[in-house]
Formats: structure tokens, sequence, C-alpha cells
């Protein structure tokens, strides 16, 4: 050795591997202007489409004349259900068992819903046209509540369903009834509740939102009509199954369709479903000829692209007089809108709702949700979180703090003497889970302390003396919020979408020279994959992070994978890389013993070499055993170092948190101050501090967002009233408050690298903490559920029917 | 609808091209003149994703018409990097974690840019105002807020050092 010769802590700070902040290789070109998005793909000849859509909720469509339309210099085609229809593409089959109309097949069940497809040379020809495509409709009932649509004779939304009983989960009870998902012992917990010592009783809604990433969807289609191939660029946040869906609706054998999701601007859940513009704009490149580009526009967007929520959770919990929770119920009645189009796994039709008993030790539970059809978009996506655990989650935090309210007890108090205890886990609860790991107790307590709480608390009565004393007008409310997450969908054996099990992969090649190429199957929309996962190869391989590129999103280079939402990208091909990674040190193993003469069990891996045991200056580097892998014939193995791996996890994991956030509340004008948001996060293994970070203060925002203002809302004829970024809240910098951030780190057991997967944690966990404060600051005046989103006038509102404004 | 010879100045380059007079700034760049740096996320001026710096100030480029911007001086984020290399604003959203899905991030930079011109020691208050035109839907703003400010002291020391 000499000076030059790197010390063994200089050699770890060069992979740049797990658990260091490294900066983003993304960055360089993102920050200059250089991102490629699917609405900058320009292709020669590339026409433009563009949607008629329904002004009306529900209306059956006499006639669509397309003459004019056609007539206009530049417009090149005009597309509607009967020019679909031949080729068996006027309806598409959903991700939940329904099926969607593609454009107008008779009638409109939605505002927006797509009514005939317009091409043209240029998007403003195109939106001319779209004015001169002449609509003849007939206007119908409209429901958009979805208890009205139970109602005995309610008019008869999906008229194409008329006389089936049996949905693709069961049995339908009514004619816009989609299904009815039970999960637990229903006549156990009923019998607990009736017999309970205290039973806390509420209706929790969670509300139409959306996901409303920065970049809508879209897609350019390009068939090459010379050698038959499809390229369909587009952005998707499940790539591969677009293929596979693509290829079973057109009946273009799937080797001609290639998929690429470039640069995605974020997804949060929207960017996961098949929309009627990817059909049309293939159909319409396949009749021209030429590629055509659709991307919808905002208000589009808001209107007709997935939606997210929308529960009615009716919940009962039961109790001792201490506190004890002895039982959960949950009826919960889910809006669906026109088409069941939720994006979840095919056997769990409300997602995994059932996680509901969140954080605590509960003997006994029952939920069933009734899946309901309404004059309102399809969608019912996992918006940031892993389908539909953010109801979940929101719910049993809403009914812990509705719970403590009933027993005169402290929130947190209540939550700790429940908390499942670390020695229970592995932990199977009683709506069939198993939860892999955990430390409630820890990370409650850390969170409570930074915090002070018992200051919080005492500051607050002060301020509520001196509020009745009349000189503050400002209340003081402190959200608790303590939620498990279980994401990383999932073990194939139960999670499919569309029969694709819910595998996820990872290929590597590792170059002569030592630096690498890894590709998976997922593709990141902001997660910073190209920078976490070199890191996880860099610590597997001992190739710096730096050394590393890494490639998503197009199906045919990367190896088949479901896609990234439902914080499933760390969990399953976090996993897949990893173990690939292990593939490759093992062959490298036994390249190593060939080289230095010696059986492959005296080598032992030191960081980013085998060294051989007993002799350290007796070693190679992974650098040398890359080259030799291509210059020499090693006896007994296969020249090159390449490694492939699909992941199929055992488990889901269940990343868990405590967040607490403390407002002011003016109960004269509403508004709601956050003065201190602490966010404690445990996923596991940190891969990139940074990062994390990063996906806790976003996540954050889109749930102060949600809990504070944003909302899809509807008038009774079912016209859209938040269809613009005027109405539809985003908080903006002003708005948004500094978050302290803070974690635990208690591994996966089950996964190769221990990590939990944290995106949907913040968003998941943010909701009831924002709005458990605001139900906290009117506590003492009788407030036990006031539904969200709680913006200003809700608040004022809540504030003047608790009779405080005099 | 009948075309007008738009002239403008994009990122010290002369530039000529035909536009109708309702085409909207940002198409004419991003269509007519292959600038597709700045982005579009609402056309209706609420998201700041298409922001570009016209005449010295920040606009919103899908509420400007070709028309109205006639002979026009604009900057956009491909304009701002200098000939060594990245602009210090660009260097610190890298190093504070500003972006995650970048969609943005030219937008949020170019009005930054503009921003410490406008105010080149901007409180973190100021900054929340003055970037408050620009959404973004990943980060939380808490690191876009701090590269400002990192930003704007960088540039404040080098000032000082050249003095
Ligand atoms: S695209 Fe111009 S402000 Fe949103
Ligand atoms: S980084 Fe995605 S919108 Fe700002």
């Amino acid at each position: 050795m000499n000076e030059m010769t790197p010390t063994r802590e200089e050699r770890v700070a060069n992979l740049k591997g797990m658990g260091c902040a490294r900066k983003r290789v993304e960055d360089a070109r993102f920050t200059q202007g250089k991102g490629n998005y699917v609405d900058d793909v320009k292709l020669p000849g590339m026409l433009f489409g563009d949607f008629v859509r329904s002004p009306h909720a529900h209306a059956r469509v006499k006639s669509i004349n397309t003459e004019a339309a056609l007539a206009l210099p530049g417009v090149v085609a005009v597309l509607t259900a009967k020019d679909l229809e031949p080729l068996g593409l006027h309806w598409m089959p959903t991700l939940a068992g329904d099926k969607q109309m593609v454009l107008a097949d008779g009638k409109v069940l939605f505002q927006g819903q797509e009514v005939a497809y317009v091409v043209a040379e240029d998007r403003y020809i195109a939106a001319d046209a779209i004015e001169l495509v002449e609509v003849e409709y007939e206007d119908l009932p409209v429901i958009t509540d979805p208890f009205k649509a139970l109602e005995e004779g309610a008019t008869v939304l999906r008229e194409d369903l008329e006389g089936q009983t049996e949905g693709a989960h069961g049995p339908r009870r009514h004619p816009n009834h989609i299904f009815l998902w039970e999960q637990g012992d229903k006549a156990a917990t009923e019998e607990v509740i009736a017999g309970a010592e205290v039973v806390a009783e509420e209706m929790i809604y969670y509300h139409r939102t959306h996901p409303c990433p920065l970049e809508t969807c879209g897609c350019v289609a390009s068939m090459d009509k010379i050698n038959g191939k499809l390229t369909l660029w587009g952005t998707f946040q499940a790539p591969h199954v677009v293929r596979t869906v693509a290829s079973l609706l057109s009946g273009i054998a799937e080797h001609n369709i290639r998929v690429i999701s470039p640069d995605i601007g974020g997804g949060f859940g929207n960017k996961v479903g098949v929309y009627p513009g990817y059909v049309c704009s293939i159909v319409a490149s396949i009749v021209t000829g030429k590629p055509v580009k659709w991307v919808e526009d905002r208000m589009e967007n808001l209107m007709a692209t997935a939606f997210a929520r929308d529960y009615w959770m009716q919940g009962k919990i039961a109790a001792t007089k201490e506190g004890k929770i002895t039982g959960l119920w949950c009826h919960t009645t889910a809006d669906h809108g026109a088409f069941d189009a939720c994006a979840d796994p095919t056997k769990f039709p409300a997602g995994f709702f059932h996680i509901c008993t969140g954080s605590y030790d509960i003997p006994v539970a029952w939920v069933g949700v009734d899946g309901v059809y309404t004059n309102k978009a399809p969608g019912g996506v996992a918006y940031r979180c892993s389908f539909r655990v953010t109801e979940a989650a929101y719910f049993i935090e809403r009914m812990i703090e509705v719970l403590a309210l009933r027993l005169g007890m402290d929130a947190a108090e209540l939550r700790r003497i429940n908390f499942i205890r670390k020695d229970q886990f592995p932990y199977h609860s009683a709506l069939g889970w198993e939860y892999d790991s955990g430390d409630y107790h820890t990370a409650w307590d850390k969170a409570l302390k930074a915090v002070d709480y018992e200051g919080l608390r005492r500051e607050q009565a002060e301020r509520l003396e001196a509020f009745k004393r009349g000189e503050t007008r400002k209340l003081m409310g402190i959200g608790l919020s303590f939620f498990t997450e279980i994401v990383g969908a999932g073990p194939v054996k139960n999670c499919d979408i569309l029969g694709m099990g819910m595998f996820d992969s990872c290929e590597i090649r590792i170059h002569p020279t030592g630096s690498a190429i890894a590709r998976l199957g997922t593709i990141s929309q902001g997660q910073g994959h190209a920078t976490t996962f070199a890191q996880i190869l860099a610590s597997e391989t001992g190739i710096p992070a730096d050394m590393i590129t890494i490639e998503e999103g197009d199906t045919d280079t990367a190896p088949y994978g479901l896609g990234t939402y439902g914080s499933r990208s760390t969990p399953v091909a976090g996993a897949a890389t990893a173990l690939a990674g292990r593939k490759i040190r093992a062959k490298a193993q036994m390249i190593a013993a060939y080289l230095l003469e010696v059986h492959d069990n005296d080598l032992e891996w030191d960081v980013d070499r085998f060294v051989v045991k007993g002799a350290p200056e007796r070693f190679k580097t992974m650098a040398e055993i890359a080259y030799a892998s291509y210059n020499q014939a090693i006896p007994g193995l296969e020249p090159g170092l390449e490694a492939v791996s699909y992941y199929d996890p055992p488990n889901m994991t269940y990343p868990f948190g405590a967040y607490i956030c403390v407002m002011d509340i003016d109960v004269d004008t509403g508004e709601a101050a956050i003065r201190q948001f602490y966010a404690l996060d445990d996923c596991g293994t940190r891969i990139n501090p940074m990062v994390i970070e990063g996906q806790v203060h976003g996540g954050l925002t889109e749930a102060l967002a949600i809990a504070m203002g944003q909302e899809i809302a509807y008038d009774e004829m079912g016209n859209v009233k938040t269809a613009t970024l005027m109405d539809f809240f985003i908080p903006t910098a002003w708005e948004t408050p500094n978050y302290t951030t803070d974690w635990t780190e208690t591994p996966s057991p089950h996964h190769p690298i221990g990590a939990k997967g944290v995106g949907e944690s913040p968003n998941v966990g943010g909701v009831p903490a924002f709005s458990n404060a605001v139900h906290d600051a009117f506590r003492t005046f009788g407030l036990t559920q006031a539904h969200m989103p709680h913006d200003h006038w809700r608040i004022w509102k809540v504030a003047s029917d608790l009779g405080l404004h005099g | 609808m009948s075309k007008m010879h738009l002239k403008l100045k994009v990122n010290g380059q002369e530039v000529e091209t035909l536009a109708e007079p309702r085409e909207l700034l940002i198409h004419v760049l991003r269509e007519k003149l292959d600038i597709t740096g700045p982005h579009i996320g609402c056309e209706t001026s609420h998201c700041g994703a298409c922001t570009v710096d016209m005449d010295g100030k920040s606009v919103k480029s899908c509420t400007v018409f070709a028309a109205q911007a006639q002979g026009a001086q604009i900057t956009t984020i491909e304009g701002i990097a200098n000939p060594e290399g990245m602009h210090v604003l660009q260097e610190m959203f890298r190093e504070h974690h500003g972006l995650q899905c970048g969609f943005c991030t030219p937008g949020m930079i170019t009005r930054a840019w503009r921003l410490l011109q406008e105010n080149p020691n901007p409180t973190e208050e100021e900054v929340r105002f003055g970037m408050s035109g620009n959404l973004c839907r990943c980060t939380g703003y808490q690191n876009i807020v701090k590269a400002v400010l990192a930003a704007a002291s960088e540039m404040n020391s080098a000032k000082e050092a050249a003095e």
C-alpha cells in the first residue's frame, strides 16, 4: 500500500451507496430545460387529437354531426363510437373488471365524458374543429349522491348492465350497485359492539379529490405500417401493463408494440389507468398512418381523468371504560362514478382498505364496502397512496379521536395503550394482514417529546381560557396522527393487475471497464430512481453509483414489471435490484477465486472487492473482476457479467409514522395557520435520506391540500365545480409551511435490504394530522366530526354552528 | 387564419417564424422554435410551468399572445446557464433537492432568476411570496425556497468578492 491507496472509508464514500444523501443525477437535465416529457416528443408529420366532451352529466346522445368539422381545412378525421365499434374498441375493459365507453355509445354518464375524437394538423385546428362537431343530447335525470343511487326506483345509470345481477366482485343488489366487499367477522364484531362498555359512532367522509400532477396525461401513438410496429410514448406509470393491454385490445402482437414512458411530470396515481385518449390516438394513428399526439388540458384532467377517494365511512368503535379497544366496525359507501375504473389489484375492489384497524391491536373487526355508480367521472385511483390506504388511515385516526372524546381521554394516551406492541410482530390483524415489523411506542414517544406535547396541551388550555375571557379570537388545535401503511404490492399469489402478477424486476449488465447499466420494470415520476437504485446496486456490487446508469420505461429494453405506484418501487423493484446485484456478486466471487487461485469459500467481500481471508493484501476489485469476465476463459463459467432478477415479494411492507400538526384557527375568518408540523417516518432501511425528506415534504403538501381545501365538487346537475386550478386548491409556496422531519428505523425482516417505501406515507399520515388539528381546536365546544376539506368557509361554518360567533 | 411574421429575440438569438396572432407564446416557443424547457401545466395562468422572461419581467407564456410578443426579448430556462456551466440557481436547486419530477423546475428557476434581480437579498417570506405564482406538486416548496435563498447568498458573496 502507498499513500495513494484509498482507505476503506474512502472506498465506502466513493461508492455513494445506501444511506448516503447522494445528489440526484436527474437534476442536471431538468434544471437546464432538457427533460424529455411526452409533450416534448415531436415526430415528422405528427397530428393532434382532441376530444369533444359532454357538457351533460347524464344524457342520451341523439345524433352526432361531424360534417362541418370535417370540412375545416386541416382536419384529418373525426372518430365517434360508430367508427370504433367495428374494431370492438368503442368500449374497453377497466382494471376493476368493469368496462368503460371509449367514446359515447348512445349516452353519456358524466360531465366531460369523451364523445368524439378530432384529429387535425395542429392543436389549434383541432380545438376549432371541436366547436364544429354538433351533438344533440336529451337530458336524463342526474344522480350525484351514492345513497340516492341505491334508492328503490332510482334511475338506472348503466343500462348496458341491465339484468346482470352478478358483477366482477359478486352479486349486485341494485342496478346502480357494483359490489359489496366484506372482510372480517361481522357477527362477532356486532356482538362485541352490542355488549361494549363504550361505543363511539361516526360517519366519516373522505371527499372526492384528484391527484393533479403538474403534467397532465398524454401520449403519442405512431403506427409504422411498413414493419407493423406500434410505438406508444405516454405518461404511463405502468408501461409494461399498457403494452399488454394495448396488445389485447388492438390485436397487435405484443412484440410489435413498444411502449415508452419518457420523463413523467408527476403521477400520484393519475397515470396508472388506461384512458380513452390512448385508445383513440392508437386508432387514429393506424387509420391515418401518421403519428398522433394527444395531451389533455388541465380542465379535462380534473373533470375526466381519474379522481380519488369519495368514501362515506360509517364507523363504530367499541372499548372498555379504560380505553382498551375491543372491536371496530365499518360500512363504506364508495362512489365510483359512471364506470368502475379503480386501479386496484384485481382481487381487492376496495384496495387495501381493510388495513383500517391501523396501528392498533383490535381483537375483532368487520368492514363492508358497497361500490356504487353515479353520474361522476370514473377513477378511484390510489392518489399517492397504496390502494385506499389513505381512506383507511383517515377513518381509523378520526375514529380514535372520536373515541377519545367519548371517553374523555387524551388522544395521545388512547393511542399509546392500544398500539400493537413491538413483541407482537409479526402481527396478524383481525382483518387478515400480517404486519411484518414495527416499533410504534418508540416512535410515538420520540414524536411527543420532540414537540413537547404536554407543553402544547398546557398552552392550548391557556389559549382556551383567554378565548373564553374574550382576549383572543384564535383557537389552537393539536392534530395527532399515527399511521401504518401497507405498501409494496405485492405477492403474486394474491396480487395481480389484469392477471399480471405484481412482481417487479431488474436486469444488470456490468461493462468490461467496471461500469454498469441496470434496467427496471418500474418508472420514476420524480422519485429519483436513477439516483437511488444506483445506490442500492453500489452497495451490493461495489461499483460506484456514479458509474451505474439506471434505465426504465422502455418496454423494448426493460424487463417486465408492474410499474410505479402504491409505493411499490422500493419494496418490489428495489428488492429485485438488490438480488440481481447479489447474483452479480456471486459470479464475481467465482471469478475472483479463479484469479486468486483460492477456493471461493476462502474469499470475503469487502466494500468493492473480494479479499482472501487472512491475507488482506490479496484481493481482486470488482473492476478487475469485470474485466476478467470479458477477457479470459474461466473454466466452468460463461463469459460476461450480467444478472436478472424477478422479485415476487413474500409479503407487503408496513411503513409507519407519527405526525403532529399545530394550528392556530381564527374563528371569525375560518383561517387556519399551521405553525408547526413534525413528521416522524419509519420506512425501514433508508436508502437516501435527502430523497426521503423530499418525498415527505411533497407528500405532506399534498395532504395539506386535500385536508384544507382541495376537492372535486359537483352540483346537483352533475356539473364539476372545481375544474380549473383557480377552483381546485393547490397550495403555493405562500400557504405551505416548513416541516420538521425525523425518523426511526425498523427494517423490514423479509425485504433483502430492509426497505419499506416512503413516497406515500406523508399523504396517508398527513391528512388525518391536518384534519385532526382542525377538529381538536373545536373539541371542547362539542365538535365530533366536520367533513373535509377544511377550507376557510367550512371552518367558519363550524365555528358559527357551534355558536362561537356570538 | 392568416399568419403574422413574428420576430423575437430568444436567449440572445434573433429568430423569426410565422404564427397566428392568437397563438400563445408557449406554443410558439415549444412547437415552432423547439424550445421545450418551459412546460404547460394548465394554459390558464395558474401554474407557472410556462414562465419565461419577457422584456425583463416574468410572464406566464400561456397568457401572452404571439401578437403581443412581437419584437420582445425572451429568456427561457435554456438561456439561463452561463457559457462556463450551470447558473448558481441551477446548481442550488440540485444541491438542496429543490426538484423531483422536474416539470415545474424550468418555470421555477426562470422565475427565481428574475426575482433575484428584482430583489438580490430576499427574506424567506419574500421568496415564498415572490415565487407564489409557480406551483409545484412534488417538493412542498421547502427545498425550493432553500435553494433560492442559497443562490442569493452565493451570488451576493461572488459579487462582493468581485468588488
Ligand atoms: S401553463 Fe401557463 S400558467 Fe400554467
Ligand atoms: S418537481 Fe414536480 S412539480 Fe415541481
